[in-house]
């Protein structure tokens, strides 16, 4: 499955922050740093505040200060829930 | 001007006064059910995404915690009531209100003892005016909640699920009433356990799930997610219940305006009836006088 693509959303209690696919997501969790590909296997995790960066399929990189929250991985649906970083 | 009229007329003004009221209170509401409802829809993401990773959490970890573990004697049970601040919307918190009494009946039938938690001012005076025992309740914020405020009533609630039950303190299920946003002219209240997760009517399946590895390990995941899990289904439900309290007014008012318009209309027809009738007797009363008169000098030449 050299094509398979994470579909990637990054919600907040209060809005969906961004959503779209994407080749790499790595984020922060209690145990390090940790970087999902493609066919990861299913994974929760809490996540420490820091910064999560995403390489969106068109190539570009996003990245969202978040102050904890989980991340959720299954079947390429990769799911961040998170209180945004106040800035 | 005869009585009558002037008594139709003063009642036309205070219905016209009355009409003006609700139909600001109308517009306010319609205006307003946009917002809540674009707020739903906003925060439902993170809703569903956290319930479907805390089922899948109770589904494949066998660690003893009291986010999936069923009490097998539950003695007390916590029911959250969400209702409205204000009234002037219809049956709206009377049907959260009667939802809880039958879920609270359902829970003492099977033993349980129940704590109640209360959402706005409606139902703090409902429980207040029966005597009811009230455990906690927050009030103010009904039409507009923020996040601050469902995390402040799920702070309180998942305290007390952790507290070991014993006597009056503690409780091992906790159950949600809010009032469901299905469309702008139809919203039901509906009950919902919250805690344990591992009862069914708990969390809807949405598929099948999958195996889990947990990051560090299945007990930090659910300590952290025990206390977001709630805050989130309480921050949905009071989200909904304010959408649904702005439909719930907005049709009330506009039912309101629509019975002012219908008593403007025959107090009018009314008035109309009493001024014809005034300027009827007037003008035979002119008439007799003149007829009494024309008789009178008739007779004296």
């Amino acid at each position: 499955m050299a094509n398979s693509k994470l579909t990637v959303e990054v919600v907040s209690p209060e809005r969906r922050i961004w959503s779209g696919e994407a080749t790499l997501v790595s984020a922060r969790t209690l145990d390090g740093d940790l970087g999902i590909l493609a066919d990861h296997i299913s994974l929760l995790g809490v996540l420490v505040p820091g910064v999560v960066s995403i390489k969106s399929a068109d190539g570009t990189d996003v990245e969202f200060d978040m102050a904890g929250g989980f991340l959720s991985v299954n079947k390429n649906q990769v799911a961040i829930l998170g209180q945004e970083a106040v800035k | 001007m005869g009585a009558q009229l002037r008594i139709y007329r003063r009642r036309m003004r205070s219905v016209k006064a009355t009409k003006k009221i609700t139909r600001a209170m109308e517009l306010i509401s319609a205006s307003r059910i946009v917002k809540a409802q674009q707020r739903v829809v906003a925060s439902s993401p993170y809703s569903i995404e956290l319930t479907k990773a805390a089922s899948a959490v109770a589904q494949y970890s066998n660690t003893d915690h009291p986010l999936t573990m069923t009490v097998a004697n539950p003695k007390r049970a916590a029911v959250l009531v969400i209702t409205a601040d204000r009234g002037m919307a219809g049956a709206y918190s009377n049907a959260a209100i009667k939802e809880g009494d039958l879920l609270i009946a359902s829970l003492q039938a099977r033993g349980l003892a129940v704590d109640a938690y209360l959402v706005g001012r409606k139902a703090v005076n409902f429980y207040r005016f029966r005597n009811r025992v009230i455990t906690a309740s927050w009030t103010g914020f009904s039409d507009n909640p923020t996040l601050e405020n469902a995390r402040e009533v799920s702070a309180d609630l998942v305290t007390s699920f952790l507290t070991p039950t014993e006597g009056a303190v503690g409780v091992d299920e906790l159950h949600i009433i809010y009032t469901q946003f299905k469309s702008m002219i139809t919203q039901t209240p509906v009950a919902a356990q919250l805690l344990p997760l591992s009862s069914p009517q708990a969390a809807e399946p949405r598929g099948v799930l999958a195996m889990y590895e947990f990051e560090s390990s299945a007990e930090t995941v659910l300590n952290a997610l025990l206390p977001r899990y709630v805050e989130a289904r309480v921050f949905n439900a009071m989200l909904q219940s304010a959408a649904s309290e702005h439909a719930a007014r907005r049709r009330a008012m506009k039912s309101a305006t629509d019975n002012a318009d219908d008593l403007i209309k025959s107090l009018t027809r009314l008035a109309n009836a009493a001024r014809q009738a005034e300027i009827t007797q007037e003008i035979s009363e002119i008439v007799g006088g003149a007829d009494a008169l024309a008789s009178a000098s008739a007779g004296s030449e």
